[in-house]
């Protein structure tokens, strides 16, 4: 089984994210996105199961974006694929899907992982814009996955009213929650040999897609972004033996009681 | 006017605030036209119609219910017929699903995490907060037709009375949009308390609580106060409440009236779901934990001796 596990290069959350004056996200520095460590790790579980599973690691992003690559392979898995091309800069999630699915049609997977969401953007569209791309089925929010030897894959979705129960036909696409299972950590001999696992770099040309189709073209346009004025500072009182009657005063000041 | 398509869903009871809201925000763009199946019936046409929908549109298959893209297939139909100025889902999984598949279908910009919407001379100005809600955005959709998926309580619902027409259609799905199939649904049991996303007041509990036991204190306070239950990630994680309940980047996002934290300490994943509520109050004993950063009211102490004296005032008050 091929599967290829879709990760994204993010700023660091918990910093201050830093925007270039054209409001575009400042992807100077940045690390793997903390939430596609559960897409990697379900590749990862699938490959201890089932023998002969080959798990590539695939980005779209600029050069530094490599070190995500290079963070999921030293979690386990065998190759990476880099999209980056100067065209890409500004691209939007269905730009990015567009570059994602031709690479997915070149690397002609059984299985497709993602996050639930990137940390940064945190859209949630780019799973299932894949889908749409390949014409595959898209199983998202999976809080478990199973895989049958029939090639059916199922998920469990904890829904706002319900627990539902999904399922589709491989070749598919699917997004993993941080419910899932927690990630392994990169161990001292992962970290070494992600080192050497093969890394190729694909451009826009290499995969066909044209550069009118992303990065400037994208199909929606930041206006203006502002930072949130921070919260007034607020009154801090010690419990004391009356902090349920202080907290009452409060709340009946305020008319919620 | 133009039509705004507004995806309402499957009908199975009344309407949702979170629709309302919807077509609330539709109307600052064009003539709202709900999108629904399932029980469509007079009642709920006129709910639909005093918030402003200028027509109903009814899907009559139930294939909606068995297959999640179904919901893209109806609505690129009707944006063949109707070439509408905008098409509104909510920002929900299953409205960003549906909102990302359309956009590829109709080769169109999609917006998602709307806290609101105003018409502008270019089509629909987009306002989202974004990374953790530490930033307003303002956004546009520059290519197709504007996907928008809007958050619940991005708009108080107002009423614009309508008498709508009823339209109806079937569906037609390919074999494509049958590949993702719904094996089964388990209904959760209702709480009877107020869904979390549309609350105006939400009591949440953290680590500080120690174990699923105590959780009943928070529930006992949300009760007490008219508001829904939600948790921190540490507390979901350790299995003292259910997922989703959980506040915060990968749970629910929240803006209510009143935000109460108890026993949570405010990591930014926490603070990402919750830091746009209005009012903010946080209890806990340790005067360093971030939450105090952001709350209008804290008390520093033991949430143990706090919330049973709360409940009591709150029970004399009221008396």
């Amino acid at each position: 089984m091929d599967i290829v596990v879709c990760v994204k290069y993010v700023p660091d959350m918990a910093d201050q994210p830093r925007f270039t004056a054209d409001h575009r996200v400042d992807r100077a520095g940045g690390q793997l996105s903390e939430l596609d460590e559960y897409a990697v790790e379900q590749a990862l579980r699938v490959a201890d199961t089932v023998p002969g599973t080959h798990v590539t690691h695939l980005t779209v992003g600029p050069p530094p974006a490599a070190e995500a690559l290079r963070r999921a392979l030293a979690m386990g898995g065998d190759a990476a694929v880099h999209v980056s091309d100067d065209g890409i800069a500004g691209s939007d999630a269905p730009a990015t899907a567009l570059i994602l699915a031709a690479a997915l049609r070149r690397l002609t997977p059984d299985l497709v992982l993602c996050a639930m969401a990137s940390t940064d953007g945190g859209t949630s569209l780019v799973p299932a814009m894949l889908a749409e791309h390949l014409e595959w089925p898209q199983l998202t929010f999976a809080a478990e996955m199973t895989l049958d030897q029939g090639g059916t894959v199922q998920i469990r979705r904890e829904a706002a009213g319900e627990v539902r129960h999904l399922a589709a036909e491989l070749p598919a696409v699917v997004s993993v929650t941080d419910r899932i299972g927690d990630p392994r950590y990169p161990s001292f001999k992962g970290i070494m040999a992600a080192k050497k696992k093969p890394l190729d770099t694909w451009t826009l040309a290499d995969l066909g897609v044209p550069a009118d189709r992303v990065g400037p073209a994208a199909r929606t346009v930041v206006d203006g972004i502002t930072a949130r004025p921070p919260r007034a500072a607020g009154t801090i009182v010690p419990a004391e033996g009356e902090g349920g009657r202080r907290l009452a005063d409060f709340l009946s000041t305020q008319k919620f009681i | 006017m133009s039509d705004v398509l507004v995806l309402v869903g499957h009908l199975a009871g009344p309407v949702g605030k979170a629709s309302l809201e919807l077509l609330t925000l539709a109307r600052r763009l064009g003539d709202p036209v709900a999108v629904c199946a399932g029980t469509v019936d007079e009642r709920a046409v006129e709910t639909l119609g005093r918030y402003g929908a200028r027509r109903v549109h009814v899907i009559e298959s139930d294939d909606v219910r068995e297959y999640p893209v179904a919901w893209v297939r109806a609505l690129a139909d009707l944006t063949a017929d109707t070439r509408p100025v905008a098409v509104l889902t909510e920002s929900t999984p299953d409205g960003r699903e549906t909102a990302a598949r359309l956009a590829v279908r109709l080769d169109s910009g999609v917006l998602t995490d709307v806290v609101d919407i105003q018409d502008g001379p270019d089509g629909p100005v987009a306002t989202q907060w974004a990374f953790a809600a530490g930033y307003t955005v303002t956004s546009r959709v520059v290519g197709g037709i504007p996907i928008i998926a809007v958050k619940s309580n991005a708009a108080v619902p107002e009423e614009a009375p309508a008498t709508p027409a009823v339209t109806r259609s079937p569906l037609v799905l390919d074999e494509a949009d049958r590949r993702t199939r719904v094996v089964s649904r388990e209904p959760r049991e209702s709480t009877g308390r107020p869904q979390l996303t549309e609350a105006d007041i939400v009591v949440s509990g953290g680590r500080g609580l120690g174990g699923a036991e105590q959780f009943e204190l928070i529930e006992r306070l949300a009760d007490a106060l008219g508001g829904a239950v939600g948790a921190s990630r540490a507390a979901v994680d350790a299995g003292w409440y259910t997922h989703t309940h959980q506040v915060g980047q990968t749970g629910v996002t929240v803006s209510p009236q009143l935000y109460i934290a108890v026993g949570i300490s405010g990591a930014i994943q926490h603070r990402a779901g919750m830091q746009t509520s209005k009012t903010i109050v946080a209890v806990n004993k340790d005067a360093e934990a971030p939450i105090f950063e952001l709350a209008d009211y804290g008390v520093v102490g033991d949430l143990f001796e706090v919330v049973p004296q709360l409940l009591d005032e709150v029970a004399r008050r009221r008396a």
